[in-house]
């Protein structure tokens, strides 16, 4: 049990926080890598999946991408690219090294949830609303922009922090490749048998993960025009005819 | 001399994994390492299987108890969706001080991962079971436990396996991360191939690793045909 108080130690040292390598430091290369990688798997995935979900399709597209993403383990992807010639480890940026290649594997891990929950959340605007629409002679752009959008806005978001939560995860194992991030600080403290280091650096991933989950929740309750209330219980009719799983759970392995 | 040695190595030996060459698929490499593969693929099935089955042992119990508390019920998800939030780097040291760098570190991390993948799956499954079929069976003389093995499980069945689908993938996947405390299975592999530049390795450990999410998952949708035979003919994605 002296790891506790080891690691107690290590997180009250102000010079393990301040400097060059310090927590800080880390924390922020590793939220601006989230942000980064959140912003442009948003850019890349929301306009098709909302594009095909107004059209009605998208649904073997939605499953088919997070069976693939579930089934690949984060840290085999980012260890190919970083192997690989290009991106290799080069360092981008502020990023820092091996920057370019955890870009690119954060984004490809936060596209299944934003695709699939904003796919499913158009689709799933009522048909009686769209008929309504139609009805006032509204054109399939304002009918996706004025009638879909807002309605499904709720359920979108809730794939954008489901991504959030999970890119923070995924730039955590980025240390297991040497990348940047606060992972370094797990990593270094468990490859030299520091441990109280190592799991102060998981305290404070931890803790900066649920802080990200609980904003998250907040931006979508202010964002959700019409609050919610509890669910009703919907009658689905005989469970044997489709298997259901809520789309919240449906995480990729971080 | 490190010229000629190299030069000498890769005569008798031109395989294909050679520092010189270092391919990422190679035949050679999986013929030489057999040993070493299966080991660590045998690992990996091992650390997920009994992760597994720990967490649906688990789960089951959890779930109907927080059917009948639904005080519970909204702790235990709210607890779950605390932990799923908790990255895997992070999670495994945290319980570094209570069982150390062992096995059963990894089993309980992934068995915390799965669970809350579990107990939400069951709640939803046991809740699609219709309103008119419970009071059908209650009228039909079924007690509660008799109704609950007899009709609501069997009902709730397809999305329970909907469940253990998403949570047996993603164990498997998870498990790679395990290497933090050198007991990841192929993810140890993974980690010598990154630390060691070794193309063939990484490429075959991450490939056994997806084969091997894809094989279990066939599994689990053969052993649900056969459970549930009354689905069969109906149109189930």
């Amino acid at each position: 049990m002296t790891v506790i108080s080891d690691a107690w130690t290590y997180l009250t040292t102000a010079s393990n926080w301040t400097g060059e390598g310090g927590m800080l430091q880390l924390m922020g290369q590793q939220l601006l890598l989230t942000v980064t990688a959140l912003l442009i798997a948003m850019l890349i995935g929301l306009p098709v999946a909302l594009w095909l979900g107004h059209l009605g399709r998208g649904g073997v597209l939605a499953i088919n991408v997070s069976n693939i993403g579930r089934a690949v383990p984060t840290f085999a992807l980012l260890a190919l690219l970083v192997v690989a010639d290009w991106p290799g480890t080069r360092g981008f940026g502020p990023y820092g090294r091996a920057g370019l290649a955890t870009i690119i594997a954060l984004t490809l891990f936060a596209l299944p949830p934003i695709i699939t929950a904003a796919n499913v959340a158009i689709r799933e605007v009522s048909p009686s609303v769209r008929q309504a629409a139609d009805g006032m002679g509204m054109t399939g752009w304002q009918k996706f922009w004025r009638v879909e959008l807002p309605i499904a806005a709720s359920l979108v978001m809730s794939g954008v922090r489901l991504a959030l939560v999970q890119v923070w995860a995924t730039a955590t194992i980025a240390a297991l490749v040497a990348g940047p991030g606060l992972g370094r600080v797990i990593t270094d403290g468990f490859y030299r048998t520091n441990y109280g280091k190592g799991i102060a650096g998981a305290v404070v991933v931890a803790a900066v993960a649920l802080v990200l989950e609980g904003l998250a929740a907040l931006a979508q309750r202010r964002l959700d025009p019409v609050p919610r209330e509890p669910s009703p219980k919907r009658h689905r009719g005989m469970s044997a005819t489709r298997p259901m799983v809520a789309e919240e759970i449906d995480a990729v392995g971080h | 001399m490190t010229l000629l040695a190299t030069v000498a190595t890769a005569a008798d030996a031109p395989s294909c994994y050679s520092r010189l060459t270092n391919e990422w698929f190679c035949a050679q490499y999986l013929h030489d390492r057999q040993d070493q593969l299966v080991d660590a693929t045998v690992e990996h099935i091992q650390i997920t299987l009994i992760a597994i089955v720990v967490s649906v042992l688990i789960a089951f119990p959890l779930a109907l108890l927080a059917r009948r508390l639904p005080r519970l019920e909204a702790g235990i998800l709210g607890l779950s969706t605390a932990v799923y939030t908790i990255p895997s780097l992070a999670l495994l040291p945290l319980l570094v001080p209570f069982t150390d760098l062992s096995r059963t570190t990894v089993v309980i991390g992934l068995a915390l991962y799965a669970l809350t993948i579990l107990v939400r799956s069951v709640l939803e499954g046991l809740r699609s079971v219709p309103e008119e079929v419970r009071e059908s069976a209650t009228g039909l003389g079924y007690g509660t436990t008799r109704r609950l093995f007899r009709i609501e499980l069997p009902l709730a069945l397809p999305v329970m396996m909907a469940g253990l689908r998403v949570a047996t993938v993603s164990t498997v996947a998870l498990t790679t991360i395990g290497t933090i405390v050198s007991y990841g299975g192929l993810g140890n592999l993974i980690s010598d191939g990154v630390q060691t530049n070794f193309r063939a390795e990484l490429m075959a450990a991450s490939i056994i690793c997806v084969l091997l999410a894809v094989v279990l998952d066939l599994l689990i949708v053969g052993a649900q045909w056969v459970l549930t035979p009354w689905t069969r003919g109906v149109s189930t994605p």
